[in-house]
């Protein structure tokens, strides 16, 4: 909606620069905002894909943090989640986010189509090509919010938890946390003022987390995760590299999902929250790798990519708002926040990628660091600025409290809602059709027992060794190295007697 | 001397590991294997198609302890490696004829010992 509105601003305003009276000058007016408008959406179009590749960061985050028997079953997720997710949204998901409406949910926009009539009264639009990339640009961050549910669930869950918690979480759950922040709902004015969360620390990635802890608290650890006194032990995952591709495909991810939260280019301010977003991953990376040196005295691999994107996660709703020099603030504390939040959790709670942590709390601090560090320069209309502008600065340090304890009640309220509707479900998931594979199935590995094949079948299926028959040639970098003398062959086979004997 | 050659699932050895170490016997090794025995094999299915895996993955545990401790060694495998279930895997009690330290080049039954404390490096 508002981006909508935002969009039309702009024409008017680019309209209104050309001087009237000139005959041809209304159309070529009309021209170059239309064209302004579609190189909006070209933006939005680049940054679409950017959030879309972002599932295969989780992917490979995933099934690298997971063990070998447990690799193909993550892919299936990832594709059975991602088509799912993308049918709710567009048949209920996005009417309730983003269809005018009430302050809870959206009534207009199901059954998404051309032409259809979104919205009521003065805010009512007619569906168009951009309105169609707006809306499959708010199907990738849902897609994203889903994926990061299961990062606390790998290697246990049923196959079928994932595809009916994605119908609710794609129709309902995002689409209500959506709707209160960016679709004029509940949380878009609290006392005359909006939350501000730029691209959704909160609406993302803290629902997301929400939902990891309500399944995570139904389903259980890990066989294994915690010895007879409860202590936790670690369970490695099969590969660091692919755990390092996947943080650096989210890393890039980020840039479409931050910058593209711009909605238009106008004044390129895109670059400044992509720059934003980039000092803040590098921060988290570094916080990161100093918390767990000084905790362990090693230089944690999986930590360090757990810190690029809590720096990620934690930039995410100010990177719209705050000004350079807060944006590694915000990353290290984020990089420090994960470290510590990952051991506390491990000793009560089986999260085996650490998306509580990376996820949840830093997306409640990226949220909050927006009431900290929001400069005045960039908040939005009604809102107040960060409460360090109160102390060092000029502003009202009261209008900066509050607009503080605003932020606060997004981060409440998302995580009411979502943990409520999230633990109904699985609740009823874990009632009917269970929750949690049985214990040999989890021992053998979802791979054979939930999908019948292997991610990895090498690891698991003998395989016969090469032969040529008679006589052996070696190759060495490409050239043939001349087989061993006849005389040597017998020699080393006595029994045969010959030649040399 | 006796060497004793378990095949065992993956998920008993860490318990057996657990309480050999506590009656004295840390020394041991596990062999990554793939065999058969009565358990039927895995059906994987690839792109619609089947194979049948007419072997599967097992742990094979060797340790090899002086003669009195036999006994020993045979009940602990027992106890944590019976679920009752076919596939529990079989113990093989073979004979030794010598054992030899390469650090040192003692032989004998001197070399099953555990180590004196002083003798571990940290």
């Amino acid at each position: 909606m508002k981006k909508r509105l935002l969009i039309a601003g702009l024409g008017a305003a680019v309209a209104s620069l050309v001087l009237p009276g000139v005959a041809s000058a209304a159309p070529l007016a009309d021209t170059v905002a239309e064209k302004a408008s579609e190189l909006d959406m070209v933006w939005v179009a680049v940054a679409c894909v950017l959030v879309f590749l972002m599932q295969a960061g989780f992917m490979f985050l995933e099934i690298g943090f997971s063990r070998q028997k447990n690799v193909g079953t993550g892919v299936a997720k990832i594709l059975i989640n991602l088509a799912i997710v993308t049918i709710a949204w567009w048949a209920i998901g996005y009417g309730v986010a983003e269809g005018g409406g009430n302050k809870i949910f959206g009534d207009t926009g199901f059954f998404f189509h051309f032409n259809q009539t979104i919205g009521s009264g003065s805010e009512a639009f007619q569906v168009a090509g951009g309105d169609s990339m707006l809306m499959l640009y708010g199907l990738a961050f849902c897609a994203v919010s889903l994926a990061i549910v299961w990062g606390t669930t790998l290697e246990r869950i049923k196959f079928g938890a994932y595809v009916i918690y994605a119908i609710v979480f794609g129709a309902v759950i995002y689409p209500l946390i959506a709707h209160a922040v960016w679709g004029g709902g509940l949380l878009s004015d609290i006392g005359g003022k909006p939350v501000m969360d730029f691209a959704g620390s909160s609406v993302v990635h803290l629902t997301g987390a929400v939902g990891a802890l309500a399944a995570l608290l139904l389903l259980g650890p890990r066989i294994g995760k915690y010895d007879a006194d409860g202590k936790p032990r670690a369970i490695p995952g099969h590969s660091m590299p692919l755990v390092g591709l996947g943080v650096i495909i989210l890393w890039i991810g980020w840039f479409g999902f931050n910058g593209g939260s711009t909605f238009e280019t106008s004044a390129s301010f895109f670059g400044e929250v992509m720059l934003n977003t980039q000092l803040a991953a590098a921060a988290g990376v570094i916080g990161a790798s100093i918390a767990v040196y000084m905790k362990s005295r090693t230089l944690d691999v999986g930590m360090a990519g757990n810190g690029a994107i809590a720096g990620l996660v934690g930039i995410t709703a100010p990177s719209g708002f705050v000004e350079y020099w807060a944006a590694p603030i915000i990353g290290l504390v984020a990089g420090f926040i994960v470290v510590y939040a990952v051991l506390a959790i491990d000793r009560l709670l089986d999260d085996p990628v650490g998306a509580l942590s990376a996820h949840g709390l830093a997306g409640i601090w990226g949220t909050l660091a927006v009431g900290i560090f929001a400069s005045p320069r960039l908040i939005v209309e009604g809102a107040g600025p960060g409460i360090w502008y109160g102390i060092f600065g000029d502003e009202s340090l009261g209008t900066a409290f509050g607009q503080l304890g605003v932020q606060g009640l997004a981060v409440a309220f998302t995580f009411v809602v979502v943990f409520a509707i999230s633990i109904a479900t699985f609740a009823l998931i874990k009632a009917t059709i269970g929750l949690r594979v049985p214990a040999e199935e989890e021992d053998a590995g979802l791979d054979i027992s939930s999908h019948g094949m292997y991610g990895y079948p090498e690891q698991f299926i003998p395989q016969p060794e090469y032969s040529t028959g008679l006589p052996t040639t070696l190759h060495r970098g490409g050239v043939p190295v001349a087989a061993p003398a006849p005389a040597q062959m017998t020699a080393t086979e006595p029994t045969s007697g010959g030649l040399s004997a | 001397m006796k060497k004793i050659e378990a095949f065992i699932r993956h998920e008993a050895f860490e318990p057996i590991r657990a309480e050999l170490l506590d009656k004295g016997f840390p020394s041991l090794s596990i062999i990554e294997a793939k065999g058969s025995g009565r358990q039927k094999g895995i059906v994987e299915r690839y792109r619609g198609s089947t194979l049948t895996v007419n072997v599967r993955p097992k742990l094979k545990l060797e340790v090899v302890v002086e003669d009195k401790d036999r006994d020993l060694v045979v009940e602990t495998i027992l106890k944590h490696a019976r679920t009752g279930e076919v596939g529990d895997g079989k113990i093989f009690v073979l004979p030794v004829e010598e054992a030899i330290r390469i650090r040192t080049g003692e032989d004998g039954q001197s070399v099953l010992q555990l180590h004196e404390e002083s003798e571990i490096p940290t």
